[in-house]
């Protein structure tokens, strides 16, 4: 099957070409297949938000191949071929729930009818139909990152990109919000990538996770998550689930170690 | 409990009024320096000159007449303002060398580019909405220019993964997020459209309006300080006027933006 997401030998540096101030990204090869849930995990300043903003052409690459759908990443944007969700919710305070998530189609150039069908069908898909006619502030903020997730997904696109999402909420909101998205990710057949460095978060959700070490950010392990489905609270507490959590934990220590060793030398 | 706005307006205007007695009382001014409120009112009503219309018909004319020159200037400088502040947020070379000249045309006096207007148009009446809109589109250029920026850098990365042009851009996230800036500048531009109005009329010498009024009544200080303060007041209350009316749209234009606050 053809990768949603190839990425070849990219590297992204900070500064002047010849001598860069910073490497964000080094030597970067992965493959993200249809319906895969990818987690990129690392500590800051690892570059995993800048390899995501790297897939969604909202940075360029310095060198190497970024495909999307089989498309250079810029192609693919302009193609809207995926949806952006950020650690902010990042509405439009004007705008009622129903006319942010109508948003995209609006520029789109859908008409109004088909809007209002598609934005209300993705507020019942988030639950939220109730709240359609609200504003932005009228919400907590578990609720408006779930407005922001309808809102990318309004368009139907086929690969949904999510900066920590759920970053700035409680661990109570942000494990429903989890199971949440587990819910949405099966119902959509969507293909995600996410940026987290929350370890169970990225355990719980996803079908690999990809371990980053910092400076310059490179992919130091992937680790697949064998874990069934359908997850859920018992998941949580399977001995398979602790394993996983130390495994990635041992993984992210280790490729922290690597670097500190690369820095004495 | 919490007075409701109308009733604490009206507190705060009697305040006013038993302040300016009192400190008329206490320093014992005459009234060339400040004459009693009741003389101001009952000035009003006797004719400005003999056997001519009351003196508030008289200034009723005249503000008309200025509020014509002041809407229009408002008008211009407004949509100048606007258009000016739009393409400086969106081509930072044009901002940084021509932002600078907008703030130095402000450091100019008003006073002394208003003859030159009044040359330069052939004395008509065109040089007052000129004038007034000289003074409301640098207000209205900075804040446009600072609210169109204002937005998340993520809003515009958001926009960008829609693959939106400048345009949508503009009207979806740039203007709306621009708007509460926008009505602070038009408030104050309505305020000092009616100053420019009234500066605007002496040098091209329009009697018609509030500006020749007060010229007028200037030169009759001594025997007569009430008209002028009168015609002060009179002025006073067309800004008053255009900032009510300007706030009064803007409640309606910003209704869905209420904060949690």
């Amino acid at each position: 099957m053809a990768s949603v997401v190839s990425l070849k030998n990219v590297n992204k540096f900070f500064g002047p070409a010849e001598r860069p101030t910073t490497i964000a990204l080094k030597d970067i090869n992965l493959e993200i297949q249809p319906r895969e849930f990818i987690s990129l995990i690392g500590p800051s300043g690892c570059g995993k938000s800048t390899l995501l903003r790297t897939i969604g052409d909202l940075v360029e690459p310095s060198s190497g191949e970024v495909l999307v759908n089989g498309k250079p990443a810029h192609q693919a944007r302009i193609n809207r071929e995926y949806g952006m969700v950020f650690q902010a919710p990042v509405l439009f305070e004007w705008r009622t729930v129903l006319k942010n998530v109508e948003l995209p189609l609006e520029i789109m150039g859908v008409p109004k009818a088909e809007r209002i069908r598609r934005g209300r069908e993705m507020l019942r898909l988030v639950e939220l139909q109730h709240f359609e006619r609200h504003y932005p502030w009228q919400l907590s903020g578990g609720m408006q990152q779930r407005v922001a997730i309808a809102r990318a997904l309004a368009f139907r696109p086929e690969l949904l990109l999510m900066d920590e999402p759920f970053g700035a909420l409680d661990e109570i909101t942000r494990e429903r919000m989890n199971a949440e998205l587990l819910r949405i990710w099966h119902e959509t057949q969507t293909t995600v990538v996410f940026v987290t460095h929350s370890i169970p978060e990225a355990v719980f959700l996803s079908t690999r996770v990809v371990v980053m070490s910092a400076r310059p950010g490179r992919i130091t392990e992937i680790i697949p998550i064998d874990l069934p489905y359908p997850r859920n609270v018992e998941t949580r507490e399977s001995p398979r689930f602790f394993e996983l959590v130390t495994l990635v934990r041992e993984a992210l220590r280790k490729s922290e170690e690597m670097r500190e060793e690369l820095e004495l030398r | 409990m919490r007075p409701s706005p109308a009733l604490s307006l009206v507190l705060i205007i009697l305040a006013l009024l038993i302040a300016w007695e009192l400190i008329k009382l206490i320093f014992n001014l005459d009234k060339r320096i400040l004459p009693h409120l009741w003389e101001i009112a009952v000035a009003f009503s006797q004719p400005a000159r003999r056997g001519g219309p009351p003196l508030f018909s008289v200034l009723f004319e005249a503000a008309l007449y200025t509020l014509r020159g002041a809407l229009l200037g408002f008008a211009i400088g407004a949509l100048l303002g606007f258009i000016l502040g739009t393409v400086f947020a969106h081509v930072s070379l044009l901002e940084r060398s021509l932002v600078p000249y907008v703030i130095a045309s402000q450091t100019v006096p008003i006073l002394a580019i208003a003859p030159m207007v009044v040359i330069w148009l052939r004395g008509s009446w065109l040089s007052v909405p000129v004038i007034a809109a000289y003074l409301t589109f640098f207000p209205v250029t900075i804040n446009t220019l600072r609210g169109m920026r204002s937005p998340d850098p993520r809003a515009v990365e958001l926009m960008r993964s829609y693959a939106a042009s400048t345009w949508q851009t503009l009207w979806k996230l740039r203007f709306p997020a621009a708007l509460p800036a926008i009505f602070t500048a038009f408030k104050i531009a309505a305020t000092s459209s009616v100053v420019g109005a009234i500066i605007a009329e002496l040098p091209a010498g329009i009697q018609q309006g509030l500006g020749g009024a007060i010229l007028n009544f200037n030169q009759y200080y001594i025997t007569g300080p009430e008209r002028l303060w009168a015609a002060i007041l009179m002025a006073a209350l067309v800004g008053i006027l255009l900032f009510v009316a300007v706030s009064l749209v803007e409640r309606v234009a910003l209704r869905n933006i209420v904060r949690a606050a």
